[in-house]
C-alpha cells in the first residue's frame, strides 16, 4: 500500500466546510489498491466521490462501467469487495460502509483491471445478449452445455467472490421483547419513537444507520427551529436516557414473521477493522413486538434516458446527502432532470454548495409545476436553465461529460456537464410488509404502491405511508405512536410533534421516455434495458411474474427497489393496463440481504449441534477411546490399548474378553421411560404388540412396538417394579420419539387410562457387566445382593441399594452371555463405574464399546437400527409370533394389509461367506447365484454386518425375499460401490448359541 | 410463530414437535377401512385446522390449536386429554 | 414454431428482436377438449406435451389459476438427479433424467440442464451402509453411482470443514449425471412446444367445480371463466392437490406443507455441483448466475401460506456454517416457500382417481422439480391409454391401503418427517 498523498490531494471533491465529518479524524483507506483518505463520520461511498472517484464497478452482464448512484442501502452499482483474506465480503454496497482506518475495498466483475475490463467485450455483443437470450441458443450439440458453454456462462456470471477460506468472525443471537418496535430512525421513527418514550411505552428503534435521522441528517431544513441534523442528534440523546428506549444503531430489520417476530442484524462489528476480542461480528436479533410503526422511508426513483447508467449519473437525494452529510461534490457541472420536486430541491442543494447547475429538465409542463409556482425555488429559478415538459434523450461520454435534451417543442440540446442528478418521484419501502403476504395497493394521490393488508400489529408511518414531506412524517410517526399508546393503554396527554419548516412533497412520476436514445436501464445491476421489457412483452411474458423471471427485472442485490416500478408501469403501458391492474411484486424475506453467517449464530463447527456425554465420557476419553455420533450422543466406540494393530483387532479383544471373561459397556445412553398408575399395563398392553399387562413383579420382558401403520417403530425391555410401576427402555436412536408416542397414546388416544409417564433417560446411568464371570464380578461388588439364578434368573429384575444410593439390577442379555445390567442414579454413575472396574479386577474385565456391543448382537441375530429401518415389520424381523391376537394395540390393523404379510417381502436372515477371508459389507445387495445384475433379481440386502471373532470369519444380517425358508441356500452378495461381488450361504441368524444356554448360565 | 401452550403460556413454536390433523379420531372398532381412513386421509384445509402439537421442549403436554393454515393465525389451543391446565 | 438458434437470434438481432413471437399463445377456452389438465405448471404443461407429441393427441387444454409456472415450479431449487433407493422409485426418476438429458433438443428451449454432479454426504459408518444400499440399488437399475471416500472429497470439495466438525464428513454418494436445471425455462419450454403441437394453455382460469355426467363420472371443469367439457380430467396442481380433489369429494392422504429456499447474491463460481449435508438439513448448489441456492427442511406444519418462519431458516443456515463454514459472509438476497403436497409415505401419486374420467397427479412432496419430464411422460400415457407407464406402477393411490408403501425414509404416515 503506498501512502497516501497530502489530504488535499485526496479530498480533491471535498466541500472546504459543512457536513456531518470529523475533519479532525482523517481515515485512510484503499481503493483498488489506491490509497486514499476520508474523514471520521464518511461511508467509504462518500470518501470516494470526496476523492473525485466515479468508476467503481461494472454491471452483470454487459461488464459497462458503473459509479456511485445512491446513498443508501439500495445501490445497485456501486459494490465492493470489502477487506482481504478470509475476511472478504463480496458484493458490499459501498453506500453501507461506515469508513475505518485501514479499510481496504476492491471493485468487482472485471478483468483485468476496473479501468479496462475484457469482459466490456459483451458490449459487442449486446445486440445478441438481450433478456433470455440464453434460453434461445447454446443447444447444439448437446454435450457441449456443461464443457463449454456453461462454464464460460458461469465464469462471466457472478459478482464478487468467496475467499474459499472458512469465516474468521463469530456471530451472536439475543431476543427480545417490546410493546412498540419501531422501524427506521429517520423523522417519523424518532416522533414515534419520542412519544412513546414519553408514554412510558418499551420501545425498541432500530435504525441501519450509525446514528438517528435518517434523511434528516442530509436535510437543509429546520425542525423546532435547528437545524434538522441537530435536531436528530437531541433527539437521540434524549431517547438515550429513557429507561424504557433500547435503541438499536446499524441495525437492519430485515423480516416480519408470524408472532409479531421481527427478524433484524445489528451490525456490532462492522464498522470496524476486525471485531474486538470477544465480540461478534454481527447479532441476530429476534424481536417479539406487540406493535410496530413501520418508518423506513422512502427510495427515490430514477429517471429512464438513454445511458442513464453512466458514472456521473446520480440521484437526486443522493447528491444532496454527499453535499450535505458529507460535504462531499458529485460533480462540478450538474443538470438536473426531474418528474417532482425533489429534482429541484436537490438543485437548491447544489446552489447552495455554489456548484454549476447547468439546467433543470422537467418532464412536467410549467402549468402543473408546483416548484415552478413554488416562492421558494425563485432563486433557482432565476439562476438556471428550466426546461419544462422536456426529457433527456442520452448522456454523452463513457462518464458523464453532457447529456442531450430534447425541449418542449421538440428541440434538442447539448449541454456540458459531469454530474446528472434525477428524481422521477418516490415510493414508499414497503418491503417489509409484504413479508407475510400482504399486497401493496396503488395510490394515485402518491403515484406509487404503499401498504395494503398489514402485517398484525404494524402501521406504516411517515413516508413509508406516502407522507413525504418533513412536518408530515413527524406528525405522522407521533400520532402512530399515540395510537399504539391508547390501544396499549397507555394514555397521557403530550406535547404536540415539533414542526418542519414547509416544503414540497416530492410526488411525481415519468416511468418511460419516448425520446430516449441508447440504452435506457430499468435494472441497473443486471442490466435490464427498457427494450428487454418491450421484448419481453412480445414473447408473452406478461404477468408480473413472468416479466421478472424472464428478464430478472428486480432480482439484483436492490431486489427491484430501485426501479423494478419502471419496468412494471412499462409492462402496464405495453398491455394497456394501469400500473394498478399488472400490480407489483410482493417483497419477500430479507428486505436486505442477511449474511448466511448470522443467520447461523454459534452453531457451526463443534457448536454445530449440542453433544450429549454419558457418565462415563470423561473416564473414557482418558483411556483414549474413540467416540461415535449415536443422535446427539458421544459414545465410546472402542477402547484401544497400545498393543492393538488397528481398530479390529482392539475390537476382537474387547469381544473375545467378554465372551470368555467379562466385559463392561455404557449403555445409559438407552431410552428410560418410567410409567406409573394402576392402567400402566393396560396402556403398555396398547402400545406394544405383545402382552405387558401379565408381566410379573421383578421381571423383564422384550416388546416391539409398531407405529400405527403396521411398521415396528422400535423395541426394547419393559420391566415390572410394582403392579402400578413398568420401566420400559427404547433404543438411544428412537428415545425421543417413543416418550412422545407413549405420551400420545396416554394423553390424547386413551385420557381415560389412569397412567403417567416420564423420561428417565437422562437420570438414570446404565452398565452392561456381560460374561461368564459377569455374576462373580457383581457379587463382589454388591456382596449382599443374591445374585443367583434361583433370586435373579434370566429376564428377572430388582430394587436394591447401593450404600445409600439406589440400585437397580436387570437381568438381560444383548450379547447373549450370562449379563446383567446395572443402574444407579446419573450422578453416581461414574463411581459406580469404577467400582465395577476394580470389581472386575480380578476377572480381567475389559470395558467395551458399541463396536464390540454391535458385533455381539449380530452374532445373536438381534435387530437393531439398521433393522429397524421403519420399513420393516415384525414378521420382517422374525417377531411376527409375538403379535398378540388377544388384544388391540398400535398399528395392528394395519400390519395386516397385504403389502405388510406378503411373504415375499424380505425377512431376516444371517449370511455367511462360502469363502471365510472374504467380507460382506452392509448395505450389499442379494442376488439368485448366477443371475444377472439388475433390479429385476435384487432380492433382499445386508442390514448389518461384522467380523465374528467368536467364529473366525465374517457374518451379516440380511432382509431376503422368503429368506427364513431358503436357508443353506447360496446367493449373490453385490456390492458394486464398494467392490466385486461374492457369494454367501443363507442361515440362521442367530449365528452363536441359538438354544440361549450362556445367557440362562 | 409462537403457539399458546394452555400450560407454559405462549411459547416459541420451535419447542413443540408437530404431529398433524387432530379432528380424525382412531376408531374404536377394528376395521380396516376405518382405521386406513384414519392413518393416511386427511381434509387438508385451507382455513382453519384443529391440530396435534406436543411441548416436546416444554411441559411434553399433547395441545390441540386451532390455526389458519393460510395466514397462521391461532385462535385457540386446549390441552389434548381435555382437562384444563 | 419461430425456432431458436444463435442463426435465428443474428437475424432477430438485425430486425432490433421486433420480429419475436409470443413463445406460447395465451389461448381463451374452448367449449370443449379431449383432455382437460388442471394446473399449469411443468407437470401439467409436460403432461400436456407429451400427449401432443407422444399420444398425437390435439384437443388438449391446460387451465391455469394463475399464470403457468406460478407455483411450485418457479419455487423450488431446481436439482436433478434420480438417486433414489427403492424399486418403486428409481426407474421413474431414472426415466425422468433420461428425458432431462434430451430435453432442450425435443423442446427447441435451453433450459440448462447442467449434469455437475449431487453429492449426499455421509458422516458414520451407518449413514455410509445406507447410501451403499441405495447406490447398490442406483446400478442394479443401471444408474451411475459412485460411493466416495474422504480423500476424494477433499480433492473434490477441498471447502468442506473436515476437521473441526461436530459431524465429522466421512464420505458421500456421488452421482454424477445429477445437478440443475433452469426451473422457469422449463415451464417456459414444455409451454412453448405444447402450444405450438396445438395446446390451449389457459391463464387466469381457476377450476371451480367438475362437471358430471348421469353416471357421475366427470366430463369437464366448472372454470371461471365458464365450463369447458372434457372427456378426461387430468389434475396437477402438487401443493394444493387436496383442494381440487375435494372439488370431487375426495380425500387424499396428502398434508400441504411449507419449504424454504434461499438465495445469495450472485458470487463468482465457488461450489462445483449439488452438495447435501449428512448430519442436517441443508443442500446448497450455485446457480449460474452465481447465486447460491440453498434449502433444507420443511417448517413442518401444515400450512398453505409461501412462506416461513426463522426458526427453520437459522436451522438451514446452522447447516450451511457446519459444513462449509466459507459461506458466512455471503448474504442471503432472498427467500421463498413452495407449498408442498406431502403423502403419507413421502412418493406420489399418478393414477385414476376414484371418481371416472378424473386422474390424479400429486404427492410431489419437495421432489417434483427433479420429476417434471417424466410425470408428464407418465401422465400423459395413463390418460391417453388408462394404463399405467410401467415406470410409474408403483405410484398407486391405492397403495395406502393395500400397504404397498413407498418409504424411502422409513417415517411412515406423518407427512411432516419425509
Amino acid at each position: 500500500m503506498k501512502p497516501p498523498g497530502k489530504l488535499a490531494d485526496t479530498n480533491r471533491a471535498r466541500l472546504p466546510e459543512g457536513g456531518l465529518i470529523d475533519r479532525s479524524r482523517p481515515i485512510n483507506f484503499t481503493f483498488d489498491g489506491k490509497a486514499m483518505t476520508g474523514f471520521a463520520g464518511d461511508t467509504l461511498a462518500s470518501a470516494l466521490v470526496a476523492n473525485a472517484v466515479r468508476l467503481v464497478g461494472r454491471s452483470f452482464k454487459y461488464h459497462r462501467p458503473r459509479g456511485i448512484l445512491t446513498a443508501g442501502a439500495d445501490e445497485p452499482n456501486a459494490l465492493v469487495t470489502l477487506r482481504t483474506g478470509a475476511r472478504a465480503e463480496p458484493n458490499t454496497p459501498a453506500t453501507t460502509i461506515p469508513l475505518f482506518e485501514g479499510l481496504a475495498a476492491q471493485s468487482q466483475n472485471r478483468w483485468p483491471s476496473l479501468g479496462f475490463d475484457i469482459m466490456a467485450a459483451n458490449q459487442l455483443f449486446a445486440p445478441l445478449f438481450v433478456a433470455g437470450f440464453y434460453y434461445k441458443t447454446f443447444m447444439w450439440p448437446a454435450k457441449f452445455w456443461e464443457r463449454l458453454y456453461e462454464p464460460a456462462i458461469r465464469r462471466a456470471a457472478g459478482l464478487g467472490a468467496l475467499s474459499g477460506l472458512p469465516d474468521p468472525d463469530s456471530y451472536d443471537r439475543d431476543h427480545a421483547f417490546c410493546d412498540l418496535l419501531i422501524i427506521g430512525g429517520g423523522a417519523s421513527g424518532i416522533a414515534a419513537a419520542l412519544a412513546a418514550a414519553r408514554l412510558g411505552l418499551r420501545v425498541i428503534i432500530a435504525t441501519d444507520d450509525t446514528m438517528l435521522g435518517g434523511a434528516l441528517l442530509s436535510s437543509t431544513r429546520d425542525i423546532a427551529d435547528q437545524p434538522a441534523p441537530y435536531w436528530a442528534a437531541a433527539a437521540q440523546r434524549e431517547l438515550a436516557a429513557f429507561p424504557n428506549v433500547t435503541m438499536l444503531l446499524r441495525t437492519s430489520i430485515f423480516g416480519i414473521y408470524d408472532g409479531q417476530t421481527y427478524g433484524g442484524v445489528e451490525r456490532v462489528s462492522d464498522h470496524l477493522p476486525v471485531p474486538a476480542a470477544g465480540m461478534p461480528r454481527q447479532r441476530l436479533w429476534k424481536i417479539v413486538a406487540k406493535r410496530a410503526i413501520m418508518a423506513t422511508g422512502a427510495i427515490e426513483r430514477p429517471m429512464m434516458f438513454g445511458n442513464n447508467d453512466r458514472p456521473g449519473v446520480m440521484m437526486a437525494s443522493a447528491v444532496s446527502t454527499y453535499l450535505n452529510r458529507y460535504a462531499a461534490k458529485p460533480g462540478a457541472r450538474a443538470v438536473i432532470t426531474t418528474a417532482c420536486d425533489s429534482g429541484w430541491a436537490c438543485a437548491a442543494d447544489l446552489v447552495n454548495r455554489g456548484i454549476d447547475v447547468c439546467a433543470i429538465v422537467d418532464t412536467r409542463p410549467a402549468a402543473q409545476n408546483c416548484a415552478q409556482q413554488s416562492p421558494q425555488f425563485a432563486p433557482i429559478r432565476n439562476s438556471v436553465r428550466v426546461f419544462h415538459h422536456a426529457a433527456i434523450t442520452t448522456v454523452r461520454g463513457r462518464q458523464v461529460t453532457g447529456v442531450t435534451v430534447r425541449d418542449e417543442s421538440g428541440q434538442f440540446h447539448v449541454l456540458d456537464c459531469d454530474l446528472v442528478a434525477m428524481s422521477g418521484g418516490w415510493n414508499p419501502a414497503i418491503g417489509l410488509a409484504s413479508h407475510l403476504g400482504g399486497k401493496p395497493v396503488w395510490s394515485a394521490a402518491i403515484e406509487s404502491f404503499v401498504m395494503g393488508c398489514a402485517p398484525p400489529g404494524l402501521v406504516a408511518a411517515g413516508a413509508a405511508n406516502g407522507e413525504f414531506t418533513t412536518r408530515a412524517a413527524l406528525a405522522s410517526g407521533h400520532n402512530a405512536a399515540l395510537a399504539v399508546g391508547a390501544d396499549l393503554g397507555f394514555d397521557s396527554v403530550l406535547p404536540a410533534p415539533p414542526m418542519a419548516s414547509e416544503e414540497l412533497s416530492g410526488v411525481g412520476a415519468a416511468w418511460s421516455n419516448p425520446w430516449s436514445s441508447g440504452k435506457t436501464f430499468v435494472d441497473f445491476q443486471h442490466d435490464v434495458t427498457a427494450d428487454d421489457i418491450g421484448l419481453a412483452v412480445r414473447e408473452g411474458y406478461r404477468s408480473i411474474e413472468h416479466l421478472k423471471r424472464y428478464t430478472t427485472l428486480g432480482m439484483a442485490t436492490d431486489q427491484g427497489r430501485i426501479s423494478q416500478l419502471h419496468g412494471h408501469a412499462m409492462l402496464a403501458d405495453h398491455t394497456g393496463r394501469s400500473i394498478a391492474e399488472a400490480g407489483t411484486i410482493r417483497a419477500r424475506p430479507p428486505y436486505h440481504p442477511v449474511a448466511i453467517g448470522v443467520m447461523a449464530g454459534h452453531h457451526r463447527g463443534e457448536h454445530f449441534r449440542p453433544a450429549r456425554l454419558t457418565p462415563t465420557h470423561g473416564w473414557a476419553q482418558d483411556r483414549g477411546a474413540a467416540f461415535v455420533d449415536a443422535g446427539q450422543w458421544k459414545r465410546a466406540q472402542w477402547f484401544a490399548l497400545p498393543q492393538d494393530k488397528g481398530w479390529q483387532d482392539t475390537v476382537i479383544r474387547e469381544v473375545t474378553a467378554t465372551r470368555t471373561g467379562v466385559g463392561i459397556c455404557d449403555i445409559s445412553t438407552l431410552g428410560k421411560i418410567d410409567v406409573q398408575g394402576p392402567d400402566a399395563g393396560q396402556l403398555l398392553d396398547r402400545l406394544y404388540i405383545n402382552t405387558m399387562s401379565s408381566l410379573p413383579i421383578n421381571k423383564a420382558r422384550y416388546g416391539v412396538m409398531l407405529r400405527e401403520d403396521g411398521f415396528v417403530m422400535d423395541d426394547g425391555t419393559v420391566t415390572r417394579f410394582a403392579d402400578d410401576h413398568f420401566f420400559v427402555t427404547a433404543t438411544t436412536a428412537n428415545a425421543a420419539r417413543v416418550m412422545q408416542h407413549i405420551d400420545f397414546a396416554r394423553q390424547v388416544l386413551w385420557p381415560e387410562l389412569d397412567v403417567q409417564a416420564t423420561s428417565v433417560t437422562e437420570n438414570w446411568a446404565t452398565f452392561a457387566v456381560a460374561g461368564p464371570h459377569s455374576r462373580a464380578l457383581l457379587m463382589l461388588a454388591f456382596p449382599h445382593i443374591d445374585l443367583s439364578n434361583a433370586a435373579m434368573p434370566y429376564m428377572g429384575a430388582g430394587q436394591y441399594a447401593w450404600g445409600t444410593r439406589p440400585l437397580r439390577l436387570y437381568r438381560l442379555s444383548f450379547s447373549g452371555e450370562l449379563a446383567f445390567e446395572v443402574s444407579v442414579p446419573a450422578t453416581h454413575g461414574l463411581a459406580l463405574w469404577l467400582h465395577l472396574m476394580e470389581a472386575g479386577n480380578t476377572y480381567g474385565v475389559v470395558p467395551y464399546g458399541t463396536e464390540a456391543l454391535g458385533v455381539m448382537r449380530i452374532e445373536k441375530g438381534h435387530s437393531a437400527g439398521n433393522e429397524l429401518n421403519g420399513q420393516t415389520t415384525a414378521a420382517d424381523l422374525g417377531l411376527g409370533r409375538m403379535m398378540s391376537t388377544r388384544k388391540d394395540f398400535i398399528g395392528r390393523v394395519m400390519a395386516a394389509r397385504p403389502g405388510l404379510v406378503d411373504p415375499a417381502r424380505p425377512a431376516l436372515v444371517g449370511l455367511i461367506p462360502c469363502h471365510a477371508a472374504e467380507t460382506i459389507r452392509a448395505g450389499a445387495h442379494l442376488l439368485p447365484l448366477n443371475a444377472a445384475p439388475v433390479a429385476a433379481n435384487d432380492q433382499g440386502y445386508v442390514t448389518s454386518a461384522a467380523y465374528s471373532p467368536t467364529l473366525g470369519h465374517s457374518i451379516a444380517l440380511a432382509l431376503l425375499a422368503h429368506g427364513p425358508n431358503r436357508h443353506g441356500e447360496v446367493v449373490v452378495v453385490h456390492d458394486p460401490v464398494r467392490g466385486r461381488d461374492i457369494t454367501a450361504t443363507v442361515t440362521s441368524p442367530v449365528f452363536l448359541d441359538p438354544a440361549g444356554e450362556r445367557l440362562r448360565g | 410463530m409462537h403457539i399458546p401452550c394452555p400450560h407454559c403460556g405462549p411459547r416459541d413454536s420451535s419447542e413443540f414437535v408437530y404431529r398433524g390433523d387432530a379432528t380424525p379420531r382412531r376408531p374404536a372398532e377394528v376395521e380396516a377401512e376405518a382405521v386406513y381412513a384414519y392413518v393416511y386421509l386427511r381434509d387438508n384445509p385451507a382455513g382453519m385446522i384443529r391440530e396435534h402439537w406436543y411441548h416436546a421442549q416444554g411441559c411434553r403436554n399433547w395441545i390441540v390449536v386451532t390455526r389458519n393454515t393460510v395466514t397462521h393465525e391461532i385462535a385457540e389451543s386446549a390441552l389434548a386429554c381435555g382437562t384444563s391446565a | 414454431m419461430q425456432p431458436f438458434s444463435i442463426f435465428e437470434l443474428a437475424k432477430q438481432a438485425l430486425s432490433k428482436h421486433r420480429g419475436w413471437q409470443p413463445a406460447w399463445r395465451d389461448a381463451a377456452p374452448k367449449s370443449g377438449y379431449d383432455i382437460v389438465i388442471v394446473g399449469g405448471g411443468g407437470h401439467g404443461l409436460a403432461t400436456a406435451f407429451y400427449l401432443a407429441k407422444v399420444h398425437g393427441l390435439t384437443r388438449i387444454a391446460v387451465v391455469e389459476k394463475g399464470w403457468i409456472g406460478g407455483g411450485n415450479a418457479g419455487r423450488n431449487t431446481t436439482i436433478i438427479r434420480s438417486n433414489y433407493g427403492l424399486a418403486g422409485n428409481e426407474p421413474f426418476y431414472e426415466w425422468s433424467m433420461k428425458l432431462w438429458e434430451g430435453l432442450e433438443q425435443a423442446l427447441n428451449y435451453n433450459a440448462m440442464v447442467s449434469q455437475r454432479g449431487v453429492l449426499n454426504l455421509y458422516h458414520s459408518d451407518a449413514q455410509r451402509d445406507g447410501y451403499a444400499r441405495r447406490g447398490n440399488a442406483m446400478r442394479l437399475h443401471g444408474v451411475d453411482a459412485e460411493l466416495l471416500d474422504r480423500a476424494r472429497l477433499r480433492q473434490m470439495v477441498p471447502f468442506l470443514d473436515y476437521d473441526n466438525a461436530r459431524f465429522p464428513i466421512m464420505g458421500g454418494l456421488y452421482q454424477a449425471r445429477g445437478g440443475t436445471a433452469r426451473h422457469d425455462a422449463v415451464v417456459w419450454g414444455y409451454a412453448r412446444a405444447a402450444s405450438a403441437l396445438g395446446v390451449d394453455i389457459i391463464q387466469n382460469c381457476e377450476v371451480l367445480g367438475f362437471l358430471r355426467d348421469q353416471s357421475g363420472a366427470v366430463c369437464g371443469v366448472e372454470t371461471a371463466r365458464g365450463p369447458i367439457a372434457a372427456g378426461k380430467v387430468g389434475i396437477a396442481v402438487a401443493g394444493h392437490s387436496s383442494q381440487v380433489a375435494q372439488l370431487a369429494g375426495i380425500r387424499l392422504p396428502i398434508e400441504s406443507h411449507v419449504l424454504q429456499a434461499f438465495v445469495s447474491e450472485g458470487l463468482k463460481p465457488v461450489i462445483p455441483g449439488v452438495i447435501t449435508f449428512g448430519a442436517g438439513h441443508f443442500y446448497i448448489s450455485q446457480s449460474n448466475k452465481g447465486g447460491l441456492v440453498f434449502g433444507g427442511d420443511i417448517d413442518g406444519y401444515n400450512s398453505y401460506a409461501q412462506r416461513g418462519n426463522l426458526p427453520t431458516a437459522e436451522d438451514v443456515c446452522e447447516g450451511g456454517m457446519a459444513l462449509m463454514p466459507m459461506i458466512g459472509r455471503a448474504r442471503i438476497l432472498r427467500s421463498w416457500g413452495g407449498i408442498m403436497d406431502m403423502t403419507m409415505d413421502g412418493s406420489p401419486i399418478i393414477d385414476r382417481s376414484p371418481v371416472d374420467g378424473l386422474y390424479l397427479n400429486a404427492g410431489w412432496c419437495y421432489g417434483g422439480f427433479k420429476a417434471t419430464p417424466a410425470s408428464g411422460w407418465c401422465f400423459a400415457h395413463l390418460l391417453a391409454t388408462d394404463a399405467a407407464h410401467e415406470v410409474a406402477a408403483a405410484y398407486r393411490l391405492d397403495r395406502f391401503r393395500t400397504g404397498h408403501l413407498i418409504d424411502e425414509k422409513g417415517v411412515g404416515a406423518q407427512p411432516n418427517l419425509h
